[in-house]
């Protein structure tokens, strides 16, 4: 199985948005990255200077790199953003969109967790269209993404691994409304919030993590008990979803589980130190909430 | 705790409360009565409208707990075919339920007939629910399906002399609404403007 | 424009056509449809007999099966296209792409809808339905500014529909996993969002407090409104700020809105609530009735009066208002 490093979902200052992926090309054992903002095109044009560095610095250290298209498109500016970006990419799109994928039809692309892929049929539409890589919704659970996988061919499944679980999209930006702000002025008080600002609930229990216009877990998934099941699925790669933590040290922990080096249990202990601010959850897989959690070691038979 | 809430017909109506008066009358009255009426409008609801059965699933054999918050006795309704129970008590016992619905009598029964909407109740908090919210929820919209008449249903009873008594069931109804109405204590609705 | 109403049992099917719906929008029992609720839905006789009470009244129907179907267990959601078709529906309202693409190829002939679940919110997103699938109309998210249903409508790519009355997702429709995040089981997987087999409603110190799974969403004052035990509608606490983070308990009421959908070229109004029982599809559908009818003769909307059926007895006119975002 190959290790994806997932877009970067929260608002970061660009020069350490260059920084991250800079370290990540040198040092992160990771085989596919994707890059680009997808969560608001109000933020896209921080990173449009230093994309192209590090997309060079990337492909330069043998990693295969994708750019991922915003999940919502609605205003015209996004639609021209997504055309454009399906006709003039050097690389690879991930369509997070049925708008961007509209763009994308019999040429090869990848289709992002935020388009729906819940079924075989689905699956194979696409793939007949040019998909090559599909990454699953995040809230499917492990039956349907090893019938998914069983099914078609020639196309690299992809399961979202670690990291806050993107859980909802709206047109309406929280962070702005948490600040008194709306969306069109809205001073980009997410760059605040690295990981996302985490919601409690009243009885004080940390529940969501807000990002912008997204609506994350507060609970960091984390499916690295789950990965000789996910190989025996058939399942191309993990994706690592990036927080602001040491994400080499992620995705050196899930290739060492991955190839055997470590076990879950003590796999699971290093990644808890590495991203301590949130427990973990696998609940999706395992068809029950999302939030819950089954610790390594617990097998049901 | 009164809001306004619409009715079917097309004036608005709030959810109408009992004076304390009534509950102070009807305290003392002995139950046996009431019990015999409850139980001849529940088989002659379950004779004409057997798709509530079929709506309500499993959840048949749930007990639902019915509380009128302006009468002084309760209902636990257990409507599991083929022959449904349902008993009345002085006060609805803390156990021995399994969903509770709570609400004027009006509220209940304007539920019970489809002149209420169930959610719109719910929201303004002229109903309040309990316990197992799946079966109070399949048990509303088995109910609003079947179109449920509750005053011809129980004036039935009187065979020949039934129709006079459903009239007669449904002009008491409305001086008593109207007299509700007068004396204020219909809540908000009488309160605002 | 077409007023579609909404329909979750075979009375209220019958109150919507009686009340003046051009079409009524409804479901199968089962979890092939988003509002897959114990209690409601249609058995396919009953769905036999819908369609010839709304047939003989001149009235369409538009059989919902906008889930996505489960892998491994697609069948269930072909047999309900199968029998859809079979029975006369008017219009199949579909979100699955695979789905799609089964109906499109076996029934070339049956008109398709996009359902609002599957998010279709841009002329570019449309197309691709228009193209592969051939649909007729999309039921826009509500997501989406009037202008931006204008554009949408001005690119003239298929009918759109759009939401006018009832329940408001703040989250783009068919892309939120909050329930099963929650309860393990959503809107896309099994028609649900905050299924009541997971919701308690506890009086605590004259509060009413409402939990979703193991989680606290809502804690009510006496007397204060109430909301459907939605996370998005839910009290939550970030920083300083405690209270409804993402909306208020409100319903979409876009009544004064008509003549601007007009003008944008909507093609149809869609009132929501499936759930909902026969006195609230008889007002309000009887209300947008008498709306339109004022809208066609220039006169002004008259008042709806519908506040008391709302979420929280609020309402918003939602994405439509650009500044709502």
């Amino acid at each position: 199985m190959n290790l994806t490093l997932g877009p970067l979902l929260f608002n970061w200052e660009a020069a350490a948005w260059r920084d991250f992926y800079f370290r990540i090309a040198d040092e992160a054992p990771i085989d596919t990255v994707v890059l680009g903002e997808i969560v608001c095109s109000k933020r896209l044009p921080f990173f449009a200077e230093h994309l192209p560095v590090v997309l060079q610095r990337l492909a330069a250290a043998g990693k295969e790199v994708l750019l991922g298209s915003l999940v919502l498109v609605t205003l015209e500016r996004e639609q021209r953003h997504i055309a454009e970006l399906a006709a003039t990419s050097p690389v690879m799109v991930e369509a997070n969109d049925v708008s961007c994928l509209a763009h994308l039809i019999g040429r090869p692309h990848a289709i992002g967790p935020f388009i729906n892929v819940y079924n075989e049929s689905t699956a194979r539409f696409l793939a007949a269209r040019g998909a090559r890589r599909i990454c699953l919704p995040p809230e499917l659970p492990s039956a349907s993404i090893s019938a998914i996988a069983a099914a078609v061919d020639d196309v690299a499944f992809e399961v979202f691994a670690f990291g806050r679980i993107p859980l909802a999209i709206s047109a309406r930006c929280t962070h702005a409304r948490l600040h008194g702000l709306s969306k069109d002025n809205c001073r980009f008080v997410c760059e605040h919030d690295a990981d996302g600002l985490v919601l409690e609930t009243l009885d004080a229990e940390p529940f969501l993590a807000i990002n912008g216009v997204q609506t994350l877990s507060h609970r960091c998934a984390n499916l690295i008990d789950e990965l000789d099941d996910l190989d025996t699925m058939g399942i191309a790669a993990c994706r690592l979803s990036p927080q602001r933590c040491d994400m080499v040290a992620v995705s050196k922990i899930f290739r060492d589980a991955m190839d055997h080096r470590i076990d879950p249990i003590e796999a699971n202990a290093t990644l808890t130190q590495v991203f301590p601010i949130a427990p973990f959850s696998n609940g999706f897989f395992h068809g029950q909430p999302g939030a819950a959690y089954r610790e390594p070691g617990i097998r049901s038979g | 705790m009164r809001l306004e809430v619409i009715c079917m017909g097309s004036t608005r109506m709030a959810v109408a409360v009992l004076p304390p008066v009534v509950a102070a009358i009807l305290r003392p009255a002995p139950l046996a009565p009431l019990a015999l009426a409850a139980k001849h409008v529940l088989r002659a609801v379950v004779r004409h409208h057997p798709g509530i059965f079929e709506r309500l699933g499993t959840h048949a054999h749930k007990r639902f707990g019915l509380q009128p918050t302006d009468l002084p006795f309760a209902f636990v309704l257990r409507p599991a075919p083929p022959s449904p129970t349902v008993r009345v008590v002085r006060h609805l016992p803390e156990r021995g339920w399994d969903a509770r619905i709570i609400g004027s009598i009006a509220a209940l029964a304007g539920l019970a007939d489809g002149r209420f909407d169930g959610d719109a109740l719910f929201f303004s908090r002229d109903l309040v629910v309990e316990g197992d919210i799946e079966a109070v929820v399949a048990l509303r919209n088995a109910i609003d399906d079947a179109g449920l008449d509750l005053i011809h249903e129980a004036t039935a009873v009187f065979g020949p002399f039934a129709k006079p008594a459903e009239a007669a069931a449904r002009s008491a109804i409305g001086i008593a609404d109207k007299l509700v109405r007068a004396l204020s204590i219909s809540g908000r609705a009488a309160r605002w403007n | 424009m077409e007023l579609i109403c909404p329909a979750g049992t075979p009375a209220a099917f019958r109150t919507a056509v009686d009340a003046g719906a051009d079409a009524v929008y409804c479901g199968f029992n089962d979890e092939t449809n988003a509002r897959n609720f114990p209690g409601l839905n249609f058995s396919r006789e009953e769905m036999r007999q819908a369609l010839a009470y709304a047939h003989a009244r001149g009235a369409r129907v538009l059989v919902a099966i906008n889930t996505f179907p489960r892998a491994s267990a697609e069948a269930a959601w072909r047999r309900a296209i199968d029998d859809a078709v079979g029975y006369g529906a008017d219009a199949l309202i579909l979100a699955d792409i695979g789905l799609m693409a089964y109906t499109a190829q076996k029934y070339p002939e049956q008109r398709l809808h996009v359902s609002v679940q599957a998010a279709a919110a841009s002329p570019a997103a449309i197309r691709f339905y228009v193209d592969a699938f051939a649909v007729r109309r999309v039921v826009l998210p509500r997501v989406l500014s009037v202008p931006e249903v204008a554009a949408i409508a001005r690119a003239g790519l298929c009918e759109t529909e759009v939401f006018i009355f009832g329940g408001l997702c703040v989250m783009e429709e068919g892309r939120c996993s909050l329930s099963s995040y929650c309860t393990g089981q959503s809107p896309n997987m099994n028609g649900v969002c905050s299924p009541a087999s997971h919701v308690t409603y506890q009086e605590q110190d004259e509060f009413l407090v409402s939990r979703l799974g193991d989680f606290t969403i809502n804690r009510f004052a006496k007397a204060e409104p109430a909301a459907y035990p939605t996370l998005c509608k839910g009290r939550f606490r970030a920083g300083t700020n405690t209270g409804y983070l993402f909306e208020d308990p409100v319903s979409l009421d876009a009544a004064a809105l008509l003549p601007a959908l007009r003008e944008a070229g909507v093609s149809a109004l869609k009132i929501e609530g499936r759930q909902r029982g026969r006195a609230y599809i008889d007002r309000v559908v009887r209300a947008f009735r008498r709306a339109l009818t004022a809208l066609d003769s220039g006169q002004a909307i008259p008042p709806g009066g519908l506040k008391a059926l709302t979420e929280g007895q609020a309402t918003t006119e939602g994405a439509y208002q650009k500044r709502w975002r």
